[in-house]
């Protein structure tokens, strides 16, 4: 029994913390809320300082097999730190202006990194699954919190209902592999039996696969399981779809590497067929639907859709290049997401929520340099060179044709051109059409914008010098 | 012999109170059929050994969440024809989407034969259920333990957070300085009456409070 703890020392620091802001939120009095923010931003440094003291360079495993810390794991955490962190600066006057209450957002905000920590480093699907939970139920809370809107309640019932819809899928899938091999949950067991057995010809193995493909689509919201994301990304507020837009895909591109490629790579030859399917339809309901859409927050949701075709292209690949594209995709989408979300949340003041397209017209003469954020991550979400997106799409297209997909790779060349067309229009609404509403920031401190504007320029310089990034995915994934 | 015959008839009373579930126009009985699913499901679990967890089953579903489930039923004014509003016009196409997926699962299990290798260790007899299970709760399984808690917390949090209104006029709160500096004189105020009362005056105002 290996009962070693010192790997998990994030995870043990993270939910201590969460307990400290239930319990300082208690007691401090209405006027001194802005302390949560303090300690959660604290959190989020202190377990960056743990995580990088307790890596070493050899996979470290610790309850009984069950936690794992390999190389992916120590990366994509530290990642998902950096990402709160900012995201955190982003919607925390958001949040004050919003009234959102403030200590259980940011609780629950921290139990959504505990769940997105716990998914990341697992390797047992048991606790892929309670940490799916986790973070699942966390953000169901956040949609609900902003409870007086009618459209939050609903986009959480639906969410929550589709959600639980997902899950069943998934263990449904996790209980047929769990037959077939035999009783095993634990990852490098399932592979060690899939060597053994004769795999094409275990019907239970892939019926199982089938439904666990449709459990992790459905949490990347691949078309035909893709329902739930314009509606949670509309009807949440501003702040609650910054993090569901940004950290859990994180989260959701691990969850699904875990548990195809670490679990059950030898039955590649089926999953990434039915990757192949979902990417070609999310790739083309994504980007057409999205034309049509009024509001941005709907519009990006839209936009999500097509990019995880994009995650699940790089993914079906089964090529380490293929794979550490698809995190760099992640990252580099998150990172883009993050900004634009941020600047969205800035331009929200008091009750107002900047939401519809409509709102942005004439921007670049009332807030040119929020304008300029915006185009930025605009034009990296339509892949237009020299941003970081277009080196992302680039790189995907790449492992594509390296593994001989070349009508896949056209395919996927004629979506984004199509795509192209309403990130675009956003860009022309700012730039040429006639200020029409008198748009006022919110008071974020110096602290945030900054940080915001140079958000915006890592876009810029990851697309010209892309190669550190790619490096340390690539490390992420040979290990 | 008799196992396989007691598992079937276990088995299609699940299947059956499960569908009822579904589709009694009742919601009160919807639970009733419930609470059968459930204790048929724990009978299936007693005879696969697993006393304990079949006990848990019948004692935290059927005798603390589904009672609650039935006293939130009768507290809520459900109006049914609304809910089931598009029933019978949706039917027919979820019967037949039902039925393809149906098929395609049979034709899959059929097509090629299910290999099963090897079976989780068989529960020895001599240890209690409670004792092994609570053995391997605490060492094996002591993350996903451990996580579960962090779940439930979570749920305990977003629960109270979703519904509690400190604003709300009809909360009540105790104020314990008020209480306790309380004197008298704020409670208790001396009026000065006359001590007889003509009757003319007692007349009611309404005629409504009369009847």
């Amino acid at each position: 029994m290996n009962m070693n703890i010192i790997p998990a020392l994030p995870e043990i620091l993270m939910a201590a913390m969460i307990v400290l802001i239930l319990l300082v939120d208690a007691f401090v009095g209405e006027d001194k809320k802005s302390i949560n923010t303090g300690i959660t931003l604290i959190a989020l440094i202190s377990v960056y300082i743990v995580q990088v003291l307790v890596y070493n360079p050899h996979t470290q495993l610790a309850f009984n097999n069950m936690f794992i810390l390999d190389s992916l794991a120590q990366g994509m955490k530290l990642v998902t730190y950096i990402v709160s962190f900012i995201v955190v600066l982003y919607i925390k006057q958001y949040i004050t202006d919003k009234k959102l209450q403030k200590g259980e957002f940011y609780a629950i905000f921290l139990f959504v990194i505990l769940g997105i920590m716990v998914m990341i480093s697992a390797d047992n699907m048991l606790i892929l699954y309670v940490g799916l939970e986790l973070l699942s139920l966390a953000l169901y809370a956040l949609v609900a919190l902003n409870r007086d809107n009618i459209k939050s309640t609903e986009a959480a019932m639906k969410f929550f209902i589709l959600g639980a819809l997902g899950s069943g899928l998934l263990l449904f899938g996790i209980s047929f592999i769990y037959g077939a091999t035999g009783g095993q949950l634990q990852l490098e067991e399932v592979i060690k039996y899939t060597y053994q057995s004769d795999v094409p010809n275990n019907a239970l193995l892939v019926f199982g696969l089938v439904f666990v493909v449709a459990g992790l689509v459905f949490k990347l919201g691949l078309v035909p399981f893709h329902m739930w994301i314009p509606d949670v990304y509309e009807g949440s507020s501003l702040a609650t779809t910054t993090i569901i837009g940004t950290v859990t895909k994180i989260a959701g591109v691990v969850f699904v590497i875990r548990f195809l490629i670490n679990g059950l790579v030898l039955l590649s030859p089926q999953w990434s067929l039915m990757l192949a399917l979902l990417g070609v339809l999310s790739l083309f309901i994504g980007n057409i639907v999205a034309i049509a859409q009024t509001n941005i927050k709907r519009m990006l949701g839209y936009s999500t859709i097509a990019h995880m075709g994009f995650v699940a292209f790089g993914l079906m690949t089964v090529s380490v290049d293929g794979i550490s594209s698809t995190l760099f995709y992640t990252i580099i989408y998150v990172l883009t997401s993050l900004a634009g979300f941020g600047a969205l949340t800035m331009l929200s003041r008091g009750s107002y929520e900047c939401e519809s397209i409509d709102d942005l017209k004439g921007l670049s003469k009332t807030h040119p340099i929020y304008a300029g954020i915006i185009l930025l991550v605009m034009f990296s979400l339509a892949g237009i060179p020299p941003l970081a997106g277009f080196y992302a799409k680039f790189k995907i297209l790449e492992a594509l044709i390296a593994v001989g997909y070349i009508k896949l790779a056209t395919y996927t060349v004629i979506m984004s051109f199509i795509g192209a067309f309403y990130y675009l229009r956003i860009v022309k609404v700012m730039y040429f059409d006639e200020n029409t509403i008198d748009l006022r920031l919110a008071d974020v401190n110096i602290v945030s914008r900054s940080v915001l504007m140079l958000n915006a320029l890592t876009l810029l310089v990851l697309g010209i010098v892309p190669s550190g990034v790619m490096a340390f995915c690539l490390k992420l994934i040979s290990g | 012999m008799l196992t396989t015959v007691l598992f079937y008839v276990f088995a299609i009373i699940l299947v059956f109170s499960a569908l009822k579930v579904v589709t009694s126009k009742n919601p009160i009985s919807s639970v009733l059929f419930l609470v059968l699913a459930f204790v048929t499901s724990a009978c299936l679990w007693l005879m696969l050994n697993v006393e304990f967890l079949a006990l848990v089953l019948i004692v935290v579903y059927v005798g603390a969440v589904m009672v609650l489930f039935l006293f939130v039923v009768m507290m809520l004014d459900i109006d049914v024809e609304t809910m089931r509003k598009g029933f019978w016009k949706h039917l027919p196409l979820a019967i037949l989407l039902g039925i393809i997926v149906l098929v395609e699962m049979v034709l899959v299990i059929l097509n090629k034969p299910m290999v099963i290798t090897g079976s989780p260790e068989v529960v020895s007899n001599n240890i209690s259920n409670a004792n092994q299970l609570g053995w391997v709760l605490y060492t094996q399984y002591s993350y996903p333990v451990e996580l579960a808690s962090m779940i439930l917390l979570l749920g305990l949090v977003a629960a109270v957070a979703i519904t509690l209104r400190k604003t709300d006029k009809n909360a009540k709160y105790q104020d314990i300085r008020k209480q306790v500096s309380v004197k008298a004189s704020d409670r208790f105020e001396m009026i000065n009456m006359p001590a007889e009362v003509e009757v003319d005056n007692l007349e009611p105002q309404n005629k409504e409070e009369v009847k």
